[in-house]
C-alpha cells in the first residue's frame, strides 16, 4: 500500500499520458528475422484518454498492437498495464522479481510482454478488435457477444457441471451475461439483428459488433485497429459518438489505429505518429496535425481544408449575389474556376505519369526540401511575406512553400507555367494554383496592393489565414 | 471494335439475391469507354455485390450484363476475366503464401510475357513500397501494403475495364491521394475505363466523370461527379457526417 502514496501528481495539466498512464510502452523492439518492424519505441497511453496511433502503411502500427495484446512476444522492451494508481517503484519491483503481474490492494501491475495472450484479456483487461474483421461468422450476433463472456460463465458453471445442474449461481451469471450482451447490442444498434449470423452483416455493422464483443470483456484498455475503415463519413461520426460514450460512461481508455483523420483529429486527446517503426511525433491532435514531419510523411494536404474552402467560396458567391452587389473580379473567381477546371485535367494529366509517381520524401521535415525555381535559402531581411494573404494558401501550404524557399509575393508573381505545375505537383493540387490565380494575386500583393481577399485577411476575417502583413504571428 | 457509341459495360435491370435476401433490386448502370464511373453509398447498400455480380459470383437472377457487345451474365468468372476485366476486390484478397512478385505474376497470367518487365516496373513505380518488399510473402505485408498489392495485381493483367472495390480502404491519407492520382492518370494517358466503388465519396466524386448513389440495392441518384458533390442530399449523407 505504501506504493500508492508516492504516485505522481494527478493529471492537473490535462495531459494524462504524462501524469497518469494506463499503458506504458518502453523501448519496444520487434524483429522478424532481419526485418525490424518496430524499433526502440516508447510511448504512454493516458488513463481515460483516447489515444491514436497513426502513420504510413507498413510503419509498424499493427505490430505494436500485436505486442500489446500478446499476439507477438516483443524482441525487446517492456509493456506495462497499470490498474489504479501505480508508482514507478512498484513497477520496478515487479519487474525485478520475474513475476508476470502483481496486485496490491487497488493497484495492479501487469507486465504484458511476459503474459500469455489469453491472460492479457482476462487479467490485465486489455481487449482488441482486428484490422481484418475476425468475428465468428457462422454464429449469431448474440452468440458472438456471449462467447466473449465465456470465461466468466465457465467459472460460474463450475466448469460445466453447475450449469448442467442449473445451480442458481450459474443461472444468475447467465442472466447477467445476457443483459450485458443486450446492453451492448443496443449501444451499437444491432439489437434487431441479434439472431442473424455475424457473417451476413454489412461491413460497418461487423465493425461495430467487434467493438461490442470487446466491450463485453469489461476492458480497462480497448485497442481498435482501424475501426473506421470502410465507413462513410456519417458512419464515422456515429463511431465517434460510440467511442466517446465508451470512454465517458465506462471509463475505458482507448488506443486506436486509424487513417480517417476526421475520426483521429476530432476525438483523440493524444496522437502518436510512427514511421518505419520509429516514433516521429507525439502530442495532442493540434500539435501533431501541424508537425511538418507528419505532414510530409503522412498527411499531405488536408482534405478538410479543401472542402471548407470550396464551401467558403460558395458562401461568398451566395452572399455577394444576395447583396446584389456588382460582383467583383475576385469574388466571382469560383465561377471561372469551374470553367477552367474543365480545361485543367488536360493541362495536368497530359504530363507523363512519372511526374507524380516519384516516391514521396519520407519525413522531409528533417532535411530541407528541394528548392523551387527562384527559391531562397532564407527569406530576405529574415522575414517573409504573409503568404496566407493569397487566396488558396493556408498556413500548411505556406509552411510547405517556405520549405521550398518561397517566402515572398514577388517570387510567386514570377512563376512561369512550369513552376506552377511543379508547385501543384508538390502540393497535390490539381490546377488549383492556376484556377485561383495565385500568380495574379501575388503580382498585386508584391506591388503593395490589396485584393478583396487580402483585405479580409488583414481584418482577421479569414480563419484559415493569419492576419498581419509580415510573417510575424506564425507559430 | 464494336461501335463506339455502345457502352463498354452495360448493366440493366440486374437483381441479385443471397438466398432469399434481395441485395440488388434492379440496377441499371452504363460505363462508357474511357470513363471513370463511381458508385457511392452506405455500408450494406449493395455496392460490392454489384461489383461481384459483374464478375459472375454471385450471379444475377434477373437482368442482363453486357460487356463489349457480349452478354456475360451467364459466363463463368474465368472467361469474363479473359475478356479484359480485372478486379481489385474489397478486403485485400491477395495470395498470402506467395511472394509479392509471385502475386504480380498471377495477375499477369493472361498477358503476353514480353510486357511483364515493363508492367512490373510500372507497378513498382506506382508503389515503391512493394519494390522494397518484393521477396516477402503477401501475408506478411501490412494491411495497407496488401491493398497496394491487390491494385498492382489487377493492373498487371492490362485490363480494359478495371473494377476497384474500395481502393482507399486502410491506406494513409497521402497514399489515398496518390492512388486517386494514379487512377486519373491511367484513365487519361492509357484510356483505361474504371468502375470505382468508394466510401471516400469526396475523392471519388472529384475524380469520376459520372457518379451514382446506391441506397438499399437501388440507384437513387446519378450525375456527373461535380453535380453530385454539389447536391445537398449527397453532402449530408456521404460527405459531411464527420463534421459538427
Amino acid at each position: 500500500m505504501a506504493d500508492t502514496k508516492d504516485m505522481t501528481a494527478p493529471a492537473s495539466t490535462g495531459r494524462a499520458w504524462e501524469n497518469d498512464a494506463v499503458l506504458t510502452v518502453e523501448h519496444l523492439t520487434m524483429r522478424f528475422g532481419g526485418l525490424t518492424a518496430v524499433n526502440d519505441l516508447s510511448f504512454n497511453v493516458g488513463r481515460g484518454d483516447i489515444t491514436a496511433l497513426i502513420g504510413p502503411n507498413g510503419a509498424g502500427k499493427t505490430t505494436v498492437f500485436n505486442c500489446v495484446t500478446g499476439f507477438y512476444k516483443p524482441t525487446e522492451g517492456r509493456i506495462t498495464m497499470r490498474h489504479g494508481k501505480v508508482s514507478n517503484d512498484f513497477i520496478e519491483r515487479v519487474t525485478d522479481t520475474g513475476e508476470r503481474y502483481r496486485v496490491e490492494g487497488n493497484a495492479g501491475v501487469y507486465l504484458l510482454e511476459r503474459m500469455p495472450d489469453f491472460t492479457i484479456s482476462d487479467k490485465a483487461k486489455v481487449a482488441r478488435t482486428f484490422q481484418n474483421i475476425r468475428l465468428f461468422a457462422g454464429m449469431t450476433v448474440l452468440e458472438n457477444l456471449l462467447v466473449a463472456q465465456h470465461n466468466r460463465l465457465m467459472v460460474a458453471s463450475n466448469f460445466t457441471f453447475g450449469g448442467l445442474l442449473g445451480l442458481p449461481g450459474y443461472r444468475k451469471a447467465r442472466q447477467a451475461s445476457m443483459e450485458k450482451a443486450i446492453y451492448w447490442m443496443e449501444r451499437v444498434n444491432l439489437l434487431d439483428r441479434a439472431d442473424d449470423p455475424a457473417g451476413d452483416l454489412p461491413y460497418g455493422a461487423q465493425r461495430r459488433l467487434e467493438i461490442a464483443r470487446s466491450m463485453c470483456t469489461d476492458p480497462h484498455l480497448l485497442c481498435l485497429d482501424e475501426p473506421a475503415a470502410g465507413l462513410n463519413p456519417r458512419e464515422s461520426a456515429e463511431l465517434n459518438d460510440l467511442l466517446q460514450f465508451i470512454r465517458r460512461e465506462h471509463g475505458t481508455s482507448i488506443l486506436l489505429i486509424e487513417h480517417d483523420m476526421g475520426v483521429v483529429m476530432e476525438i483523440s486527446d493524444h496522437v502518436v505518429v510512427l514511421d518505419y517503426g520509429e516514433k516521429i511525433s507525439d502530442g495532442d491532435a493540434e500539435a501533431v496535425r501541424n508537425d511538418p514531419k507528419v505532414i510530409a510523411a503522412y498527411l499531405g494536404v488536408d482534405d478538410e481544408e479543401e472542402i471548407e474552402e470550396i464551401l467558403e467560396e460558395d458562401a461568398e458567391i451566395a452572399k455577394a449575389h444576395a447583396r446584389g452587389e456588382e460582383v467583383s473580379d475576385d469574388v466571382v473567381m469560383p465561377e471561372k474556376a469551374k470553367a477552367k477546371s474543365k480545361a485543367k485535367p488536360k493541362a495536368k494529366k497530359a504530363a507523363p505519369a512519372k511526374a507524380r509517381s516519384e516516391p514521396v520524401p519520407a519525413a522531409a521535415g528533417a532535411t530541407p526540401a528541394p528548392a523551387m525555381a527562384g527559391g531562397l535559402n532564407a527569406p530576405r531581411d529574415g522575414k517573409g511575406d504573409n503568404l496566407t494573404r493569397i487566396k488558396g494558401i493556408g498556413p500548411i501550404n505556406e509552411k510547405k512553400l517556405n520549405a521550398h524557399g518561397i517566402f515572398h509575393f514577388d517570387q510567386i508573381a514570377a512563376w512561369k507555367a512550369a513552376d506552377v505545375k511543379q508547385a501543384e505537383d508538390y502540393l497535390a493540387f490539381d490546377g488549383r494554383i492556376k484556377r485561383e490565380e495565385w500568380v495574379k494575386q501575388a503580382k498585386t500583393l508584391a506591388k503593395g496592393g490589396d485584393t478583396d481577399f487580402s483585405k479580409r485577411v488583414d481584418k482577421g476575417a479569414v480563419p484559415s489565414s493569419r492576419s498581419g502583413k509580415g510573417k510575424g504571428g506564425s507559430k | 471494335m464494336s461501335e463506339t457509341s455502345a457502352p463498354l459495360l452495360s448493366v440493366s435491370g440486374v437483381e441479385t439475391y443471397y438466398g432469399n435476401i434481395v441485395a440488388l433490386r434492379g440496377v441499371d448502370i452504363d460505363v462508357h469507354r474511357g470513363e471513370i464511373v463511381t458508385l457511392i453509398g452506405a455500408n450494406g447498400a449493395g455496392k460490392s455485390t454489384l461489383m461481384m455480380t459483374i464478375c459472375g459470383n454471385p450471379r444475377a437472377r434477373h437482368g442482363q450484363i453486357v460487356y463489349d457487345g457480349t452478354d456475360i451474365s451467364a459466363m463463368p468468372t474465368h472467361e469474363i476475366m479473359r475478356l479484359g476485366i480485372a478486379q481489385s476486390p474489397e478486403g485485400r484478397r491477395i495470395f498470402p503464401r506467395m511472394t509479392v512478385m509471385e502475386n504480380l505474376q498471377m495477375g499477369a497470367q493472361l498477358v503476353d510475357d514480353k510486357y511483364f518487365d515493363d508492367d512490373v516496373k510500372r507497378v513498382f513505380d506506382l508503389f515503391p513500397r512493394l519494390k522494397e518488399r518484393q521477396v516477402q510473402r503477401g501475408g506478411t505485408l501490412s494491411g495497407g501494403e496488401q491493398q497496394m498489392l491487390a491494385i498492382g495485381r489487377a493492373l498487371m493483367s492490362r485490363p480494359k475495364l478495371l473494377l476497384l472495390d474500395e481502393p482507399s480502404l486502410g491506406l494513409a491519407p497521402l497514399i489515398v491521394r496518390q492512388i486517386f492520382d494514379i487512377i486519373g492518370d491511367l484513365n487519361k494517358n492509357e484510356g483505361l475505363t474504371v468502375f470505382l466503388v468508394e466510401q471516400n465519396a469526396f475523392h471519388a466524386l472529384k475524380l469520376a466523370h459520372r457518379g451514382h448513389v446506391m441506397v438499399n440495392g437501388k440507384i437513387t441518384m446519378s450525375g456527373t461527379g461535380a453535380e453530385l458533390l454539389k447536391r445537398e442530399e449527397v453532402r449530408a449523407a456521404y460527405l459531411e457526417g464527420g463534421k459538427h
